[in-house]
């Protein structure tokens, strides 16, 4: 379980297992698929239709994208390696929060990974710039910025970069600047929490 | 397929496209043509980008407002991959690169607050406009990103409002001269990352050997609107930065085929 705030991320992995259909198997190494859902209660507003989504489909194809860069799974030729993400509530950032709570169930299950994975929103709200915004950050009528990035915190490289919102470049780094030191903070939470449950006894 | 990967890696290295194009250089000319089906569509445009064909068409649709926004009106997108365009497109729902196009297209559009959404209200909570921008591909050469944000702003610029009855019915035959809010124009480029070379406008067999790409939206003032990271792998954040500049650069080149 990952918390940011009031979002709350779940993630579970499943495999390395044989892929199903068979035509989707790669001969060279495994696969890593993502799905991320959001429970049917977990918004503030309306009940969220259960099920897939373009919402959803995207997110989880993202979350794919930004995971496969710290993976090796050129052990496990033919198989596939199952995320599920659920989120159980939501104010904002679900992306990223089911980034960090794979990336550390990816861990926890005891994957070759390069580094973790980090993510959290940048962003500007009415010309100021902020980090993880929140729900009502994100819907502010005077201009709202929201810029998801997700890294791999000992090379400081970028594994997921969307942006919505209206923003000049130089305003872009700043944002980016804050997103990054934001997903520094995190993977010292990541660490901790891992190191917590394998090295000084198990605490979940 | 693999040897073809390796051949545009390897020119790729050496700054060389397979087609003779330089790195940062567009197919000629991009092309784009008004009103392809003027007599049913509100609006419609095609954008011809190298062997690239895109055609996209707005229709336009009295509906309720959406209760948390009673005063505004909506658009949606969405991108059919037809199985005409490509030998790689299958007929059946939408596959995820579709959806994802579909809203990559969308953000630009919505995020830049393009289109006025207030005006697009008719009565506050009871009738609003909706711009309904459906695109397809008429044959996918690559590059499919940026032909299709060109294509959706040609049209909505195309777009005309039909006639309103009364009861919110709405007289299609008859257009009105009004055309749609329009109050920014932002247009998508895609930048692609193969090995360590930038290139854009990449036909298909390119996109195939590509290890990322970062599709940036970019309005007429130079801001940026909306952004989407695709790929197998990471980008450095001086990467990011120099592909924002290109980006910028290349809009202003597709601007003027509008």
């Amino acid at each position: 379980m990952f918390k940011i705030g009031n979002t709350i991320a779940l993630a579970a992995v499943y495999g390395p297992r044989e892929l199903h259909p068979k035509h989707l198997q790669d001969n060279e190494k495994g696969k890593l698929r993502c799905n991320y859902n959001m429970m049917a209660f977990s918004g503030s507003g309306d009940r969220v239709r259960p099920g897939p989504s373009r919402r959803s489909k995207e997110i989880s194809m993202v979350t794919e994208k930004a995971l496969a860069p710290v993976l090796d799974l050129s052990a496990y030729p033919k198989a596939v390696v199952d995320v599920f993400i659920e989120l159980l509530q939501t104010d904002a950032g679900t992306r990223c929060a089911g980034i960090c709570a794979a990336s550390m169930a990816l861990a926890d299950a005891g994957f070759k990974m390069k580094d973790l994975v980090c993510a959290v929103s940048g962003g500007f709200v009415g010309g100021t710039p902020l980090v993880d915004l929140d729900y009502y950050e994100e819907a502010y009528e005077g201009g709202s910025v929201d810029i998801p990035v997700a890294v791999t915190p000992r090379t400081g490289e970028i594994t997921l970069l969307q942006l919505d919102g209206e923003l000049s470049k130089e305003e872009f780094k700043k944002a980016l600047e804050y997103a990054k030191k934001g997903c520094m903070k995190i993977y010292e939470v990541q660490k901790k929490a891992l190191r917590e449950k394998y090295a000084g006894g198990a605490k979940k | 397929m693999m040897l073809e990967k390796d051949y545009i890696v390897k020119l790729a290295k050496k700054g060389e496209r397979p087609d003779g194009r330089k790195p940062l250089e567009f197919r000629k000319p991009v092309k784009v043509e008004y009103g392809v089906s003027a007599k049913a569509a509100e609006g419609s445009a095609r954008v011809i980008i190298g062997d690239t064909e895109v055609v996209a068409g707005v229709k336009l649709e009295v509906g309720t407002p959406y209760p948390d926004s009673p005063n505004k009106g909506s658009i949606m997108v969405n991108v059919e991959l037809l199985p005409l365009s490509s030998p790689e497109f299958e007929s059946g729902p939408p596959s995820i690169d579709a959806i994802e196009l579909s809203r990559v297209v969308d953000r630009g559009i919505r995020e830049s607050h393009a289109l006025n959404f207030e005006k697009l209200c008719i009565k506050e909570g009871e009738a609003m406009w909706i711009v309904i921008i459906d695109i397809y591909p008429i044959n996918a050469g690559g590059n499919l990103f940026d032909a299709c944000s060109l294509a959706a702003l040609a049209a909505i610029k195309d777009a005309k409002f039909p006639t309103l009855l009364e009861d919110y019915k709405v007289d299609y035959k008859t257009k009105t001269e009004n055309p749609l809010p329009l109050e920014k124009e932002p247009i998508e480029c895609t930048v692609w990352k193969i090995g360590d070379q930038l290139i854009v406008d990449p036909i298909r067999a390119e996109e195939l050997a590509a290890d990322a790409r970062l599709t940036v939206a970019i309005t007429e003032d130079g801001k940026i609107a909306a952004m989407q990271k695709g790929g197998e792998k990471p980008l450095k954040e001086e990467e990011v930065l120099k592909i924002i500049d290109i980006a910028a650069e290349k809009t202003s080149e597709l601007r003027k085929a509008l």
